[in-house]
């Protein structure tokens, strides 16, 4: 076997123990290296206790797009781990364990792992009892087991614990010499070469960059209820938003944190709002409210599996119709789902931006596996040069001339020179005035209006005005379909075989199709981050040339494939469909997918 | 206020539509002396945003001449604190009715209370349901028949004014359509007051509540300032909106100074967020990003 350039490493035990911290300062170790990084964090829905594990595949140069299959490494941080884990151990990889607590006997372990049971008791004894010593204690036996470079690990460790508590990092720094001069004395390195190209790369989840998006992308109040795996975005805003005169406000509950983002988009404020299915189904009135007065504003819907509660800590792409359906009424909107974390922050301005050109509101449509797992960002990807767009904004208007003023309908006096909220134009999109502008007042009805904002729902629905102004809206489709991109396509324009699938699968699926080009399959990939509107005419022609249409979704009914043949007619050959809560692995998708390439059908999904 | 502000002209605020209410309807009173308070004060029309919810009273905005919006059922408030949050140099009124605000909303009314953010919400009280033709209010007295209580209403009707205090309201008044001088001058001090202010009116649905009608308020109210209430004793103010089937009082039971939200929150530093600058700053960019690596 060649010297791999790539490893993948598990840490496993019960949440409590500190797991995801280890993780993130090993992360940020290979980040730190120039090696690319992805990683993801399987947990529970329990703060002490369960089975939680994270999993990471760093490597370089090429770059890493999942967080791998079976570990090399596997840090099993209680008994119940280890016999969860240990037989996938891949070949020649090492397992590392607490002696004092774990029996590593009755596994059958494949060729060449190692066992590296450390006495941790013994070893830290100077230190005083403290249950998350082990972790660190393993963490330098694993650092040493694949080579990596030890003083960016220590700087990892400082950079995790901050200056503040800079004696917790000391003793973290010697409670890792421990592990790895234990590793040193009785184990070997493993066959891997891991190369980075030296260059620092940040290392961050989807929300962090939806976060970071929308702080850069100007938005200036966040409005939230807390629920996973949304709350990300809040927590990073949190502590940052202020210093950079954004107001990141909790509020009671879901439909609170919608309206107000009504109430913050009609002054004039770039704002945002973040949630899960459970709290989107509540703000949907809100959405379509804000479609009706024709206030931006933009909605973070991180999916989680559902349905109801579902399962809060694990991933589905299953409320992609709840977004499409939301809200009462026929109104323009768009529905945007990011491929990876970098990704993650330009979708984000892009968010706010489409809102205010189009006075919509826009959905930014996450899950949890891009919300939350972890990855590194190659440099440029993300800039701090974004473009702000928000429209024609009228900052004065001058005073009517009371002459011109004329009795026109029912009642209500018309004066041509009258500024117009609603104005009919031919893209349907009229020029904003916020509260605060001279001569310009109006009221912002969500009841049917006129060109005015007058209501014209209690006295007299006029069905020409009512015709009019839903044409107005529905027209700004026509912009919001131009401006936001279609499907996007890799590997060859035409191929046999066709994967196609949307949002955060991107890279996975990539991988496959690499994998499957190797192989000489003739096979591209189809990927939709724009799924309102879908472009239909672009999809129906890119799909039409496929004789073989495999649909990939996180979800039980396919979503994407039904909304694809709703609006273009083409059905899709095959499907592949996973409901577990975790995302798709690489072998796993790519055993499906040639499975379905040599005719199998999709047995565990019932049409 | 400065003693010196000008009076706005009253006919600013005189709107070119006018109200579709029921000829005698209690909300005429309160738009009426919320028209006068806001002359008054000398707010002028542009910097006046007035957000209601659904409902009846919910159409106020409609016949102002101001800002407004004309929201959705219950969400009047969570509307205001967004757009009070996003632009705090607006003057931010919100009006609906009892169902708007103690049923279906009633949770942003306790939250907006205990937040604090300097906004004035009028509920235009009128125990009942109207715009839907008259079903039961949380308002509406036990046995009132209704026609979704044809038997007479099994419920008994809470005291919000209370249900406020004990959210942390910093300023809780009562006023009647029926005594417009009086409601605009609690009106005005209610928009005054720095904070969340809540003013109830009886506001009398002369269609469909035949129990709570005008005379049944004239024959009960008093004036609170007649009987030297003392409006910064929160126990007196509490007792005080307990007193109903004999005796109605009218006018403000408690005000108290308390920080207001968007006076604590550092972010204000910059302005209000409706009028600063976009996007950020290369540097401050550049150290968030170095904040992943």
């Amino acid at each position: 076997m060649p010297t791999k350039n790539r490893a993948v490493v598990r840490i496993g035990g019960a949440a409590g123990e500190g797991i995801a911290s280890s993780g993130d300062i090993f992360c940020k170790t290979a980040s730190r290296m120039g090696l690319s990084v992805v990683a993801y964090n399987s947990y529970q829905s329990v703060i002490r206790g369960g089975h939680v594990y994270y999993q990471a595949q760093i490597g370089g140069p090429e770059k890493v797009l999942s967080h791998g299959d079976q570990p090399d490494v596997l840090i099993a941080l209680n008994q119940d781990t280890f016999n969860r884990h240990a037989a996938f151990v891949n070949e020649n990889g090492a397992i590392i364990f607490n002696k004092d607590k774990i029996k590593p006997e009755g596994h059958s372990l494949k060729n060449g792992v190692q066992l590296i049971g450390i006495p941790v008791e013994e070893l830290t004894k100077a230190y005083g009892r403290n249950p998350i010593m082990q972790n660190t204690v393993d963490s330098g036996a694993l650092v040493y087991l694949l080579g990596m470079d030890w003083d960016l690990f220590e700087g990892s460790i400082r950079s995790v614990f901050g200056s503040k508590k800079s004696e917790i990092a000391d003793l973290n720094i010697n409670l890792a010499k421990i592990g790895a001069a234990f590793a040193k004395a009785n184990g070997k390195t493993l066959d891997v070469k891991l190369v980075g190209d030296g260059k620092k790369r940040a290392f961050a989840t989807g929300n962090n960059m939806i976060a970071f998006g929308a702080l850069a992308g100007g938005c200036k109040l966040y409005t939230a209820y807390p629920m996973t795996p949304a709350s990300g975005v809040m927590h990073w805003l949190a502590p940052r938003g202020s210093k950079y005169g954004m107001v990141m406000k909790q509020m009671e509950d879901e439909l609170a944190a919608m309206n107000a983002v009504v109430g913050a988009g009609h002054v004039g404020v770039r704002a945002m709002t973040g949630t899960s299915g459970g709290g989107f189904a509540l703000m949907t009135e809100g959405i379509s409210l804000s479609a009706m007065l024709e206030v931006p504003s933009v909605i973070v819907h991180v999916m989680r599996g559902g349905p109801s509660t579902g399962l809060p800590t694990k991933t589905e792409q299953a409320d992609l119709f709840q977004d499409l359906g939301a809200g009462q009424g026929d109104y323009p909107k768009a529905v945007i789902a990011p491929l990876s974390v970098g990704d993650a922050y330009h979708a984000s301005v892009e968010a706010l931006n489409l809102a205010e050109k189009y006075q919509i509101p826009v959905i930014l449509l996450s899950d949890l596996y891009l919300s939350e797992h972890a990855e590194t960002i190659d440099d440029g990807v993300v800039s701090a040069d974004v473009k702000i767009e928000r429209g024609e904004i009228v900052n004065s208007w001058a005073p009517s001339d009371p002459a011109k003023t004329d009795k026109d309908g029912w009642y209500v006096p018309k004066n041509p020179d009258d500024y117009l909220r609603y104005k009919d134009t031919p893209s349907g999109v009229s020029p904003r005035a916020f509260p605060g502008t001279e001569n310009a007042l109006y009221v912002a009805a969500s009841d049917e209006h006129d060109e005015e904002g007058i209501v014209i729902s209690d006295v007299f629905t006029d069905p020409a005005i009512r015709v009019k102004m839903m044409e107005k809206r529905m027209r700004k489709m026509i912009g919001v379909e131009k401006e936001t991109g279609g499907p996007i396509v890799t590997g060859a324009k035409e191929a046999e075989a066709t994967l196609v699938g949307w949002g955060s699968t991107f890279n996975m699926i990539e991988e496959v199709r690499l994998a499957l080009e190797k192989k000489g399959k003739s096979i591209n990939h189809v990927h939709f981050r724009t799924l309102w509107p879908i472009h239909a005419e672009e999809t129906a022609a890119l799909l039409k040339s496929s004789r073989v249409t495999i649909d990939i979704e996180n979800n039980f009914t396919s979503q994407l494939a039904k909304l694809i043949r709703m609006e273009t007619g083409h059905q899709m050959t095959h499907f592949v469909n996973k409901y577990d809560g975790e995302p798709y692995s690489f072998n796993a998708l790519l055993n499906e997918v040639e499975a379905r390439l040599d005719g199998k059908p999709n047995l565990a999904r019932n049409k | 206020m400065p003693e010196t502000t000008p009076i706005t002209p009253l006919a600013e605020f005189k709107p070119k539509v006018s109200p579709d209410w029921c000829p005698g309807c209690g909300d005429y009173g309160v738009l009426n002396a919320l028209q006068k308070a806001v002359s008054n004060l000398g707010i002028k029309p542009k910097d006046l945003l007035v957000v209601s919810g659904i409902g009846c009273s919910s159409n106020l905005p409609g016949f102002i001449r101001s800002f407004g919006m004309h929201t959705l059922h219950g969400r009047a408030v969570a509307v205001a604190t967004g757009a009070k949050l996003g632009n705090p140099d607006l003057n931010v009124v919100v009006t609906g009715g009892d169902g708007d605000g103690f049923g279906i909303g009633v949770g942003h009314l306790l939250h907006a209370a205990r937040r604090n953010v300097n906004i004035t919400y009028i509920v235009l009280n009128n125990q009942i349901y109207g715009l839907t033709t008259g079903q039961t209010s949380p308002t509406s007295a036990r046995g009132h028949k209704t026609k979704s209580t044809p038997g007479g209403n099994l419920e008994f009707p809470f005291n919000p004014e209370g249900m406020a205090l004990m959210a942390g309201a910093s300023f809780v008044a009562r006023g009647f359509s029926g005594e417009g001088g009086h409601l605009a001058s609690v009106l005005e001090r209610a928009i005054q007051h720095k904070g969340f202010s809540l003013v109830v009116t009886m506001s009398p649905c002369v269609t469909y509540n035949k129990l709570n009608t005008y005379a049944w308020f004239r024959e009960r109210v008093y004036k609170l300032e007649d009987e030297h209430h003392d409006t910064h004793n929160f126990e007196a103010a509490i007792t005080k909106t307990l007193e109903w089937e004999t005796r109605i009082p009218m006018g403000v039971f408690y005000e108290t100074d308390k920080p207001v939200y968007e006076e604590s929150e550092p972010a204000y530093a910059f302005g209000p967020p409706a009028k600063q600058a976009l996007g950020l700053k290369k540097e401050d960019w550049t150290a968030l990003y170095d904040g992943f690596r």
